[in-house]
Parts: structure tokens; sequence; C-alpha cells
């Protein structure tokens, strides 16, 4: 009984357990995995447990492989109960869709009608999609731009990692590149501009614009590229983009959820100026898009513009 | 009415101006996103007065043509008071850390941090209003990201693994949650919270394809709960809220994983209907694994020597809690939810400041044998601990206690003695972790002077009284609070 007593006071005292039990906390496994060199000292003394712990590992693999062979035998006999896609039988009343194809023109005066849809249907949806992307490159800009713990060393290896990562002087490269470049950022724009008209959209437009702007970072190299599009530039023209978008988009909600009359008129369809708001959405979206795609490059590539 | 156009304001200012505060200097961006939030609490408060006064919910169409062709939020008296507590609690967590985030997060990432920040503020208040599912899974999706972010912008080690962890646990959880819906559209071809029940209850009462509406929930169900860390799914919890600086702690603990447990106590009473709900027998399983997560979520607790970890844990048994009452699967039961997840966020997101003052005092380390006498050198924080640990543990007077009442009640009211046995044991356990750390803060200890620290921190200490101003309301409030949270779940 004292024991027990003593051992609760010292457990009030002082936070040692009264089980006695050693279990190594999460933080510490965390520590293994992280830098293997510090916790030498401890598996020295203590392979036992080590030892356990390889066998723990040995059966969580095969439990999760197993686990996850279950989970695909489940979901794909789970196909086998849904509704035969596009059958008569089934509940799916396609009443959302007819509305789509049958008043998407009249309503939007857009002659695609996936556009409309994704722009002015269900417009909320995809200005979140877009915000996922923003936050996806704040997430790549947090996570690589790094700290500046020791500015010298820092500096010395980035110059060092910017030398061995220039392109080689190549001059066929440079001169494919310039044709190339020009045609890629032609059909970008294209795609995006014609979004309302025809296949395409921001979206597919800004992914090429993206992929011209990382083709020429690779050609021309990065102090080229750093000409006309350094970090200043691609975090002024993705908050612009996004900070339009969301104020039409807001214009849109208010003027539609109050039965006001937009001043955006649905124009001629088939030509550019047709579909109310849309084609400035796509040419926003588009620069989201194609600036999301270059800056996680340019991050991955070194770690900083 | 103008004031309707407030829920469209919730979502589309901390949205739109998210993309500002990234390219402000870290002080301007700091503002701009306190003052959005100021902004959205003020039009959220406005908006539940007018919804009580008006006694009626509404919905907003987004664009000219409303659902269930075109997006639509949806506000009563419950969704309003929910962004309420949201932003306020964002609003309060951001002020109370604001000067720790300076030391944690380095300079050059600061402005990237509030950017962060507002946009969560802007999808918990999406996922909050939403009336259309898909509407709630992109939300998720950016909540999701800044969750992750918010682990590693700090320096401290052991946070990148912390985040991963959260990435895998949490991708993993949002795959399974669109599958789930995915199944449910395939089953019923809608995707609006109302529709969507409307046909699920004919599916159900033709019988033909229950086994997919069974896998659908379920699906839907273990991939909210991955989400918000109930009990099997909860090792990524600890490293993620120990290890983040304070302000992302309180920010993911009381914000982050209860805007998916609504989420999902909306998708369940409002979409998929609480009859589906208990006849598809997967309330049975939630109530086993809830009452699993409070008894071992405790214990873990106990165990701990590190006092942050122990609050970590704490969350564990508390998301039990809620999730207990959601099995019960009656209106007042996710009545008593919606109210616990409320007196738990009020408590976390102020516990994991007053922990962090009371550690920086005692030189910075967060073993219980450091924590000494803490108390005395930081009162406010002390007392911030007090409160915030006793509402834990449901003393009366604080909302912890209410909450637990509520719970209490609606199990007794359908006879589940289990979840009544579960309550039992663990409030005799949160005594135990909790009380040994109140001792210990107010232990004297003879290695460190116990001289009273009267530095003034004007954010820390306005936020913190505000804190416990907001959990003795909630306490002696109850009954009102309990009474707008259930006059909107009776217009769902």
């Amino acid at each position: 009984m004292r024991s027990i007593i003593k051992k609760i006071k010292g457990f009030i005292d002082n936070g040692v357990d009264p089980l006695g039990d050693e279990m190594l906390s999460d933080l510490e496994y965390t520590k293994v995995t992280e830098n293997e060199v510090e916790i030498a000292p401890k598996l020295r003394r203590e392979p036992e447990r080590i030892k356990n712990r390889k066998l723990a590992n040995a059966l969580y693999t095969v439990s999760a492989i197993a686990l996850c062979f279950a989970m695909i035998v489940i979901l794909t006999w789970n196909v086998n109960g849904l509704p035969f896609f596009g059958g008569a039988d089934t509940l799916v009343d396609s009443e959302v869709g007819r509305f789509y194809i049958e008043n998407g023109l009249k309503d939007t005066g857009a002659t695609n009608i996936i556009t409309p849809i994704i722009l002015s249907y269900r417009g909320f949806d995809t200005l979140g999609e877009s915000h996922v992307l923003f936050i996806a490159m704040c997430a790549v800009l947090i996570l690589l731009r790094s700290a500046p713990v020791n500015p010298e060393n820092h500096l010395q290896a980035y110059d060092a990692a910017m030398e061995s990562d220039e392109p080689w002087e190549d001059d066929i490269l440079k001169a494919f590149g310039r044709v190339l470049m020009v045609l890629i950022f032609v059909f970008g724009l294209y795609i995006i501009l014609n979004g309302n008209t025809s296949p395409g959209g921001g979206f597919s437009g800004g992914a090429v614009l993206g992929a011209g702007f990382i083709l020429y970072l690779n050609v021309f190299g990065h102090s080229a590229a750093v000409k006309f599009l350094n970090f200043k530039t691609m975090q002024s023209v993705t908050a612009a983009a996004l900070v339009s978008y969301s104020i039409f988009k807001g214009y849109h909600f208010i003027t539609g959820f109050n039965e006001i009359e937009s001043i955006f008129g649905n124009g001629t369809p088939g030509t550019i100026f047709s579909g109310g708001m849309m084609l400035y959405l796509n040419i926003f979206v588009g620069a989201v898009v194609s600036m999301t795609m270059y800056s996680l490059f340019v991050m991955f590539r070194k770690g900083d513009f | 009415m103008l004031w309707q156009n407030i829920p469209i304001l919730l979502v589309l200012l901390p949205l739109g101006l998210s993309s500002l505060t990234a390219v402000l200097k870290p002080k301007a961006s700091r503002a701009l996103m306190l003052g959005v939030n100021t902004v959205c609490l003020c039009l959220s408060a406005i908006m539940l007065c007018e919804v009580i006064i008006n006694g009626e919910a509404f919905t907003v169409k987004m664009g000219e043509v409303g659902a269930p062709f075109g997006n639509e939020l949806f506000v009563s008296h419950t969704e309003a008071f929910v962004a309420v507590g949201f932003d306020l609690i964002m609003l309060l967590s951001l002020t109370a850390s604001g000067r720790k985030v300076k030391q944690d997060v380095a300079p050059n990432r600061t402005s990237l941090f509030y950017t962060v920040c507002s946009l969560m503020l802007a999808a918990l208040n999406a996922i909050t209003l939403t009336n259309d599912i898909f509407s709630g899974y992109v939300f998720l999706e950016i909540s999701t990201i800044a969750a992750a972010a918010l682990i590693f912008v700090s320096n401290a080690r052991g946070t990148l693994m912390a985040s991963m962890r959260y990435m895998i646990m949490n991708l993993l959880g949002s795959g399974m949650f669109l599958f789930g819906l995915a199944i449910l559209y395939s089953l019923t071809g809608e995707l609006l919270f109302p529709s969507m029940k409307d046909k699920l209850a004919l599916v159900e009462a033709e019988g033909k394809y229950s086994g997919a509406l069974f896998m659908g929930l379920t699906l839907i169900t273990v991939g909210l709960s991955m989400k918000s860390a109930l009990f099997p799914f909860h090792t990524w919890l600890p490293n993620a809220y120990s290890l983040s600086t304070p302000a992302s702690s309180s920010i993911l603990s009381s914000l982050v994983s209860k805007a998916y447990i609504f989420l999902y106590i909306k998708i369940i009473s409002k979409s998929v209907g609480l009859d589906v709900f208990m006849q598809s027998g997967t309330a049975n399983v939630l109530l086993a694994y809830s009452a699993l997560a409070i008894v071992i979520g405790s214990i873990d607790a106990i165990q701990q020597h590190n006092v942050r970890r122990m609050i970590s844990y704490s969350s564990v048994a508390q998301i039990g809690y809620i999730f207990l009452a959601i099995s019960f699967g009656t209106d007042r039961a996710m009545g008593a939810a919606i109210f616990q997840i409320f007196a738990h966020s009020a408590a976390k997101a102020m516990l994991f400041p007053a922990v962090d003052r009371l550690v920086e005092v005692s030189g910075g380390n967060e073993n219980f044998r450091d924590l000494r006498g803490s108390g005395y050198r930081a009162p406010l924080a002390g007392i911030a601990f007090t409160v915030g640990a006793f509402s834990i543990v449901g003393i009366p007077l604080l909302g912890g206690f209410s909450a637990k009442v509520y719970i209490a009640s609606a199990a007794s009211g359908i006879r589940q003695y289990v979840a009544l046995l579960a309550l039992a044991v663990s409030t005799v356990l949160n005594v135990i972790y909790f009380m040994r750390t109140f001792v210990t803060i107010y232990r004297k200890s003879d290695r460190q002077s116990n001289e009273l620290s009267f530095r003034f921190l004007p954010g820390f200490s306005v936020a913190i009284t505000a804190f416990i101003l907001l959990n003795l309301c909630l306490g002696l409030g109850a009954g009102r609070v309990m009474k707008v949270i259930s006059d909107g779940i009776s217009l769902w």
C-alpha cells in the first residue's frame, strides 16, 4: 500500500509513469526515422527492442498489404452492386444534365456547354478548385523556400546549384526552342480565349502556357527566365488573377441571388466575346494554372526562385 | 433582403483576399488577415441575430440558376451559430499566439502563414454553409492542404514528419470520402443534400442497391473519421498537434477536425437521413470505436510526460465524445454533438496558447517536472489552463459540463448504457491527467524562483480573457445555446 502511495506521489511530482511502462513514444520514433545517427547509441544499448521493432514492422507490412487487397476486392465487388451506368431503370434522373444541354446555350451564350457548367452553374466549386491550386502553390513555397538559417552558406549552395543546373549552350536546342515556344504560347492563349466556343478553357490552356514557361526555363536557363518571370511577377500575377476572379464571381453570385441584371450580356454565341464573363474567368483561371505549374517546377528544381 | 447576402461574403472575402495576403509584407498581411477575420465574425454575428429574429432558414443560390443546377448555400440557426463559433475561435487563436508565430515561423514564410489561415477561414465557412456535398468536398481539400501547411510552417524539428503522416492519413480519408460521395451520386444523381435525402429514401425502400448504399455510407464515415482522428485513425494527431506552433495547434484541434465532423453531421442528417443511417448499422460501429476512443485516448493522455502531447491525446478522447453522440442517431444527440464541438473547441483552443506560455516561463521545457510553479510565474496562463482543464473534465458552470450532460441525457433517452459507462469511466480518467497537471503547475518548486511575472502581453491577455469568458458563457448560457442549435436542426 505504501509503495503504491509512493508511486502515485512520484507520478504527481515528476510525471513518472506509475505503470513503469517504457514504451517508445511516437516522438522518439519520429527521431529514428529522421536522423538515424542520433539514435545510434540507443540502438547499441537495446538490440532486443530493435529486434522486436523489426518483427513488428514486418507484420505491419504484411497486414497493410493484406488490408489493401481486401479493400480492392471489396470495392471491386461493390461496383457490381451499383446501378448500371446509363441504364433506363436506374434512379439517376438526368434532369440536371438535360437542363444543361437544353438551356446552357440560351442562358449563357456559350457554345461549349462544359465551360458554363464549370464557370457559371457550378462556378462556386471551380472558384474553390482554383484556390486548391493556389494553396498547393503556397504550401510548396512554405515547404521548399529554405529558411535563412545561415545566409552565407545558403547563398553559396544556391549559387552552386544555379551554375550546375543551367542548361548547356546548345544552339540547336535554342533554335528549335524559339520556334516551339511561339507555337506553344499561341496555342495556350488560343485554348484559353476560345474556352467558351470550343473545347478548352482556363485549366487546359493554363497547363499549356505553364508547360511553355517550363520549356523556356529549360532551354534558355534560369537567368534568362528570371528576367521576365521572377518571384515577384509570379506572385503578383497570381494574386491579381485570383482577386479579380473572386470579385467577378462575387458580382456574379450577388447579382444572380438578388435577381439583378448583370452587365455582362450573353453576346452572339460562337464569338470570342460571348458567354458573359466567361472569357475573363477563363483568362484568370489560365493565369493561375500556368503560374502554379511554373512555380511548382521552379521550386522543385532549385528550392527557390 | 440585404443581410441574406452575408453567406456569400463569408466565403468570398477570406478567399479573395487570401491571395493579397501572400504578396504583402508580414505585418500588413497579418493585419489584413485579422481584419478580414473580424469582418467575417461581425457579419456572421449579424446573420445569426437575423436568423434567430426571423426564426426561419434561408438558402442562397450561387448565380442566376438555383439548385439543383447550380450551387447553393443553406443557413439555419445551427449553421449561423457554427460560423460565428469558427470565426470567433479562429480570431482568438491567432491573437493569442500571434507573438509566438513571429518566433516559430521564418520571416519569409510569415505572409504565407496568414494566407494559409485566410484560406482556412474561407474553407471552414464554406464547409459550414454549403448545401451541396461536392462543394463540401472541394473546400475540404483546401482545408486539408492548409492544415498540412499549418503544421510544417514552423521551424521546429519533427514537424515535417508530422505533416507527412497527417497528409498520408488525410489524403486517404479524402479519397474514401470522394469514393463514398461518388457511390451516393451514382445511386441518386443528386449532389444537393435535401434532394439526395429524398432519393436515398427511395433507394432504401426499394432495397435493390442497399449494398452500395451501405458501402457509400461506410466510405464517407471512415473517410471523415480518419480526417477528424477518431480512435483507430488517430495516430497522426499527437505529433501534428504537439509539434506545430501554438496557433496552428489551436486551429487544427479546434477548427479543422471539428469542421469535418460538422460536415459529417450535416451529411448524415440532411443528406443520408438519420433513419437510413441507423438502419445501415454504421451507427453501431461508430459507437464501439468512439467508446474505445474515449477510454484509450484518456489512458494515452495519462501516460504522457510532455504536457502538450497530453493535451493532444485528450483531443482523441474528446473527439470520441462527439462521435459517440453522433452514433445515437437522434436529432437531440446531433445537437449535443454540436454543443460538444464548441465546448471542446473553446477549451482546447485556449489550452494550447496557455500551456505554451506556461512552458515559456519554465525555461522552454515541456516536461511535467519543469512546469512546477509555472502557474505562479504566468498567472493568466495558469487560470486559463485551470478553466480549460476544468471544462474538459466537466466541472459545472463550464461548457464541457453542459456538453457531457447533453450527451448523457441523449444517451439515457435511447437507453445507451455502454455510452453512459464510457462517459463515466473517461470522466475519472480525465480527472487523473488534468488534476495531475493542475497540481504540478500550482506546486511551489524549490529549484526555481516563484516570483510573479508581470510581463504584459496585450494580444495574449485579451484573447485568453475572451476565451475564459467564452467557456463561462457556454457553461452558463448552455440552455440558450442549445435552443439555438436545436431550432436550427429542426429546420434541416
